[in-house]
């Protein structure tokens, strides 16, 4: 009896679909987790030096950021209500949205990189030596959490705009867009994650 | 068992609601950014840490859902954020200990 | 539906594209099964050498590096390519949709993945053994900072963990949604089998826990590559955090050892009690406790590393708590072997060995928990008893018993009891014979990890190497004895309840077929009710 056959029948479990998402999203919280266990010890250790560290860091950009990506959350949001609507091309544009500000976000960090390497400070790099040891462990810090949190955006970019796809494909509709769901999850946990890494490392003045 | 359709039996918000929230979100940060220019000393923390929460929670409650999925959820998240606390708290134990409080 | 056993059936793809293709539990489970124990040989093998260079003090056979190459890898191959996987990716991934009266778990295409993720990250190991600095000497460890000056391969090896740990959480996240959604009608939580109970708390540390290591892992990349400098002492990082991120995963990973064993006791017992399990709801608990407690205690593996007073005391304190949960399993076992009917067949003789020497491990882990005497065992060879007795005599122990417990469910064939419990009694000889002396040596001072050592300590290291021979016998015996049986065409069976259990998987067809039932059953009592209960007369 053929494989396929068999298992045609499997129902779909849009509850345990989004549970398994919910799962994978904490192993993603205790990821960045560990990282913040790390910035809460060594900023106990050296509260005056990451001060300093922190002011060479443009808090504008941080802010504009900031406001990127909880836009980008409402339209992920807004999108599967367009979706539940039927509203297809309407959920497609805020979708579009979406990507652009994660796109956008990822060009401010793009800049905030460059300028700090101009300025040689990075792991290695000519500046860290005349660092203090607080303000280096900042910058490691600095450079890890957020080139880590660079790329789940690159994921979950890759994520919407696979589900943009599925949209337009017919694959994900009104009343069958789990995934969608799914894909705005993961994208609300890189949103929640920035929440916090925005005031930890551009507002401690 | 396994549901295959979309059993909510609760009507998904508008998009008003969901504008909304955001214009609290973006408050928030306005909030969180005009009080660091403020010298807060070692409430700084605290404060930044409060308002990341608070904008977290309206994240979660009503651009994911939890407020008005199954209680299984928040559940699961409760779970999830008490071990990661417990991590914290048991780490600082060492360090508050190790290190002279300054 | 036809009747086709999962050995036999052809689907879309043939012969072994249709079992490394196939998102079957039961093919998975198999495909874990012959990578788990090829690797569990491999590691084995690693022991046997080790053992061999501790004959005599100074160079017996290999060099100091080989030495220390040796005994990382027989960490990092037993511990996280069979220990930790071990029993949720072999058994669990066979029968807990049966047991729960499922076709499947929720995702089986997920459930491949893991598999995928395991082969991916053994090949990584095996590559780093090849490549780089050659094999890394650091001890499973990796502590910071010689893994981060060591020229050995660390990086390749450490990324293979990183890439093993995505197994065990992919492998975690299915089982706790198919526990929440797949059980069938009538099977309410309490309805649910013990080893269910047993998964499901491990699944929640297998989800939680990892990433934490995942983290840690990629960071001594990140500092070895990059300077990145979080860990680098010389650039302000603290060693110390290494070891608290280490250990915060690492000592809940003994209980996703542990508990999946626990939770196969919990049926080989009834089995063999013909009787309920006394308990049910205390085991049940103590599995989630166990899980949960199991969080609090990582710093006792740090009582000698210069972490402060109070907290040293703190996580001494809640050491002891956590061996209270595991008590009440104990305890619960034996009430049930009370005025029960035993019948004492060879999977139950493991349970019965698993006991005592579990026992013996977790009471010399109460010794290590408490800070002066840990002062003086940490590092020894205590500590290499300790673990072996509950890791190896806890999970191994079981990972036996419980193929002999469903060896002929799985594979329609029966093996020769007497021959399995031979094996069994050599293996618990030669068990107790290579780490019961480590404890006496430990408590004099041999260091652990160490390649010489003083004459004085020679008789316990050749007693123990004697022992590792007689107990690596006693494996090998059951081992051909499980291959024989598979190799046979004379004693295939179809018996589908050889040995008189309670639970789902003991009704459907020996083999099983492709999706377990052709009706989902329904469920109206406990999983270990029978209907002529033993109730024990009650004493005037």
């Amino acid at each position: 009896m053929s494989n396929e056959a068999a298992v045609a029948h499997v129902h779909r479990d849009d509850e345990g679909s989004k549970m398994g998402m919910w799962l994978f999203l904490f192993t993603e919280l205790l990821l960045f987790g560990g990282m913040f266990i790390l910035y809460a010890s060594y900023r106990f250790m050296y509260p005056d030096n990451f001060k300093v560290a922190a002011m060479r860091l443009d808090t504008l950009i941080g802010a504009v950021n900031t406001i990127l990506l909880l836009t980008s959350s409402l339209t992920v949001v807004l999108a599967i209500t367009a979706l539940r609507r039927n509203q297809k091309t309407f959920s497609l544009y805020l979708l579009g949205f979406t990507v652009v500000a994660g796109g956008a976000f990822l060009v401010n960090k793009f800049f905030e990189w460059s300028a700090k390497i101009h300025h040689g400070i990075y792991p290695k790099g000519p500046e860290m030596a005349n660092l203090s040891d607080g303000e280096s462990v900042f910058y490691g810090l600095y450079y890890v959490m957020t080139g880590l949190h660079a790329l789940h955006i690159i994921v979950g970019l890759a994520f919407i705009i696979f589900m943009m796809v599925f949209i337009a494909r017919g694959k994900q509709t009104g009343d069958n867009c789990q995934k969608l769901e799914n894909a705005g999850l993961y994208w609300h946990l890189v949103d929640i994650i920035w929440i916090f890494l925005f005031p930890l490392f551009y507002l401690i003045h | 068992m396994s549901d295959n359709t979309n059993t909510h039996t609760h009507e998904h918000p508008g998009y008003g609601l969901y504008i909304l929230v955001w214009a609290g979100l973006v408050g928030l940060t306005t909030i969180t950014v005009a009080l660091a220019g403020f010298n807060l000393a070692s409430l700084t923390v605290v404060v930044a840490m409060a308002i990341a929460v608070i904008k977290s929670l309206l994240v979660t409650n009503y651009f994911m859902h939890v407020r008005t999925d199954s209680a299984v959820f928040k559940i699961f998240i409760f779970v999830c954020l008490a071990i990661f606390l417990t991590m914290i708290v048991l780490t600082f134990f060492d360090l508050t200990y190790r290190f002279p409080l300054k | 539906m036809e009747n086709v056993s999962y050995l036999d059936y052809k689907g879309k793809h043939k012969g072994l594209l249709g079992w490394i293709l196939s998102t079957d539990h039961k093919r998975i489970a198999i495909l874990y099964l012959v990578s788990l124990i090829i690797f569990f040989l491999v590691a084995m093998t690693f022991g046997f050498l080790m053992r061999l260079e501790m004959l005599t003090p100074g160079k017996t056979i290999i060099d100091p590096q080989t030495y220390n190459a040796l005994f990382t890898l027989h960490g990092v191959i037993m511990i996280f390519l069979f220990i930790i996987p071990g029993i949720p990716a072999v058994f669990g991934n066979f029968f807990l949709p049966i047991m729960l009266g499922a076709k499947d778990v929720s995702f089986p295409r997920l459930n491949l993945l893991s598999w995928y993720f395991y082969i991916g990250g053994a090949a990584l190991v095996l590559i780093s053994l090849f490549t780089g600095g050659g094999p890394i000497d650091t001890g499973w460890t990796f502590y910071v900072p010689y893994s981060l000056r060591t020229q050995t391969n660390v990086s390749l090896a450490v990324f293979a963990a990183f890439v093993l740990g995505f197994s065990s959480i992919l492998t975690g996240l299915n089982f706790i949604v198919t526990i929440h959604r797949m059980r069938c009608p009538g099977m309410g939580w309490f309805k649910m089998p013990l080893f269910a109970w047993g998964l499901y708390s491990t699944a929640w540390i297998q989800v939680l826990a990892t990433p934490v290591i995942g983290i840690t892992l990629l960071l001594i990349i990140l500092e070895r590559f990059f300077g990145v400098g979080i860990f680098d002492p010389a650039l302000g990082g603290d060693p110390l955090l290494y070891q608290h991120l280490f250990w915060i995963y690492s000592h809940p990973a003994v209980y996703i050892m542990i508990l999946p064993a626990m939770g196969l006791v919990s049926e080989i017992i009834p089995t063999f009690s013909k009787k309920d399990i006394f308990g049910y709801g205390p085991i049940a608990m103590s599995s989630l406790a166990i899980a949960f407690l199991g969080y609090l205690v990582w710093g006792h593996h740090m009582f000698s590393s210069g972490i402060s007073d109070t907290s040293r005391a703190i996580f001494s304190f809640l050491t002891f708590i956590v061996a209270i949960p595991t008590g009440i399993k104990v305890f619960n076992w034996v009430a049930t072997l009370y005025k029960a009917s035993i019948d004492a067949r060879a999977p139950f003789w493991f349970v019965v060995a698993f006991i005592v020497i579990f026992s013996i491990g977790g009471l010399t882990g109460l010794v290590l928990g408490s800070l002066n005497t840990d002062i003086h065992l940490t590092d020894t060879y205590f500590v290499v008893a300790h673990f072996h007795y509950v890791m190896f005599g806890g999970m191994g122990l079981l990972f036996f018993g419980g193929l002999h417990y469903w060896f002929p469910k799985m594979f329609g064939k029966m093996y020769n009891e007497k021959i399995a419990k031979l094996g069994t009694l050599i293996f618990v000889i030669g068990f107790n014979g290579l780490y019961f002396p480590m404890f006496i040596m430990g408590y004099l001072g041999m260091p652990r990890r160490y390649y010489d050592y003083l004459p004085q300590y020679q008789i316990y290291h050749v007693i123990s190497t004697i022992g590792s021979w007689v107990l690596i016998i006693g494996i090998l015996i059951l081992i051909f004895n499980l291959l024989k049986a598979l190799l046979s065409k004379s004693n295939t069976t179809t018996e589908l309840n050889p040995w008189g259990g309670t639970t789902l998987e003991w009704t459907v067809p020996t083999p099983p077929p492709l999706e377990n039932f052709d009706v989902i059953p329904t469920v109206t009592h406990g999983p270990y009710y029978r209907p002529n209960l033993i109730k024990p007369e009650k004493s005037h």
